[in-house]
């Protein structure tokens, strides 16, 4: 037991264990709340007047505490992954539909109307140029939805160890080992970094028409707009920062 | 036993009402802390923000500094600090304040940057100082968007003071942290309630200072 990534046995994983349970844990309410924020956000696109209270309902959802949220959860999924899951996969819900409304709003009218020109029908324009063009704003809110969910996890380590790599914050109280909870913190902000850079690359991938600028400090909105006025999903993903 | 039912069994049984571990303390407790964070976080980001914002200088700094402080996980960051530092209310501030500062810097930056920049300049050849110009036409136009920062600094107080509980400090989330390992489950939804409600408290507050505070020309035209 002197390796520098051993962990107590209590904790029923090695090191990496704990990483990709994390991963799964994170990365899953991601991919569910991209899911659920898709039609949401196209029937947003589809009646303005929707929009507005989607957007109070979403402010106030990310306003709960995520740790209210795992315990409330407690009652219904038991102390178990899917109790961390669901509010993670909501965080992130309330992350796309803003983005992925303002990316599929800020095609061009033009744009459209050359699709329809071209005889494409209502499916294949919003999947061949509606989400094409919308990606970088997804790309935008799902970067910064995979990079909270990944920080997140960890408080699930509250509600009977389900926290992955936060599991290892309650041993380096209990064991009295630094080296435990440096190994936590490490280890979740390299898998953040990491993601967030995988994300950037795809979004290079994806978007080849793109300037190749990854430093800029303008997210979704300001990518795909020029207006003078900052886009609301600039703010909606500051808000993301928890 | 659904959660109405343990909801109310919390706040109707009158011992949680007064004494230390009473719900007004905890509350005063709460209050406090986010406060004080908030505060300190914005006595340092406001200005750095504003003034970033103004000269235009820095913004891939602040982009980098936002993306490294969303990836620090802000529990890990709590529990570091309090095996580092020891017990009290230092190593709390310190990742609490760390936390806000990034939101609040990189909105206050991006606010005053996107002002429209024909008020900027017909206040400069009106022979404004830049001190007033940034005060009296930039602060003005960008204050909507730099309240909604503070705003998310502060939710994200609100809740990360809540975890804290976790490592020895007072406030609401003492409820839920203690009623989990006492298997007090009453406990653990009168505390995540009176969490939520401060949470939407905040959004409120948030809300009416910003009907009260921007003015109503700035209002319209937003």
């Amino acid at each position: 037991m002197n390796g520098f990534f051993d962990i107590p046995s209590d904790l029923q994983h090695s090191y990496f264990g704990l990483v990709g349970l994390h991963l799964r844990e994170a990365l899953l309410p991601v991919l569910a709340g991209l899911l659920a924020a898709l039609p949401i956000a196209q029937l947003c696109v589809r009646f303005r007047r929707l929009y507005a209270p989607v957007l109070g309902v979403t402010t106030v959802l990310y306003a709960i505490p995520s740790l209210a949220f795992f315990v409330v959860l407690i009652d219904y999924t038991g102390q178990s992954e899917i109790t961390v899951m669901i509010p993670l996969a909501v965080y992130s819900l309330v992350v796309f539909v803003p983005a992925i409304v303002d990316g599929v709003r800020s095609v061009p009218q033009e744009t459209l109307d050359a699709a329809t020109a071209m005889g494409l029908g209502p499916v294949r324009r919003y999947l061949q140029v509606q989400l094409p063009i919308a990606a970088p704003a997804i790309i935008a809110g799902l970067r910064v939805a995979t990079v909270s969910s990944i920080s997140l996890v960890s408080v699930g380590m509250l509600i009977g160890n389900q926290g992955g790599l936060g599991n290892l914050l309650h041993d380096g109280m209990i064991y009295n080992q630094p080296r435990l909870v440096w190994l936590s913190v490490v280890g979740t902000a390299v898998l953040a970094v990491l993601a967030d850079t995988v994300l950037v690359a795809v979004r290079l991938l994806l978007t080849p028409w793109m300037p190749r600028d990854t430093h800029g400090i303008r997210t979704a909105g300001a990518d795909t707009q020029t207006t003078t006025r900052p886009e609301p999903t600039a703010v909606a993903l500051e808000d993301a920062v928890r | 036993m659904n959660l109405l039912h343990f909801i109310n069994a919390f706040f109707s049984d009158g011992a949680h009402w007064h004494g230390y571990d009473g719900i007004p303390t905890r509350l005063r407790e709460h209050v406090q802390y986010s406060v004080l964070a908030l505060a300190v976080a914005a006595a340092i980001a406001l200005p750095l923000g504003l003034l970033t914002g103004h000269t235009g200088r820095g913004g891939n700094i602040l982009a980098s500094i936002a993306t490294a402080a969303r990836a620090l996980p802000s529990f890990g960051l709590l529990v570091l600090m309090f095996v580092l530092l020891g017990f009290g209310l230092l190593p709390v501030m310190i990742p609490l304040v760390v936390l806000a500062v990034p939101p609040i810097l990189v909105t206050t930056y991006e606010a005053v940057r996107s002002v429209d920049p024909s008020p900027v300049d017909a206040a400069r050849g009106m022979g404004m100082a830049e001190s007033r110009i940034l005060l009296r036409v930039e602060l003005p136009v960008a204050l909507p968007l730099i309240l909604s920062g503070l705003r998310s600094a502060a939710i994200q107080i609100v809740s990360t003071a809540t975890i804290a509980a976790y490592v020895s400090l007072g406030g609401v989330g003492r409820y839920i942290v203690d009623g989990l390992y006492q298997r007090n489950y009453e406990k653990v939804v009168g505390g995540a309630t009176l969490v939520a409600v401060m949470a939407l408290a905040t959004l409120a507050a948030f809300w009416a200072v910003a009907r009260i505070a921007v003015s109503p020309g700035v209002r319209r035209s937003g």
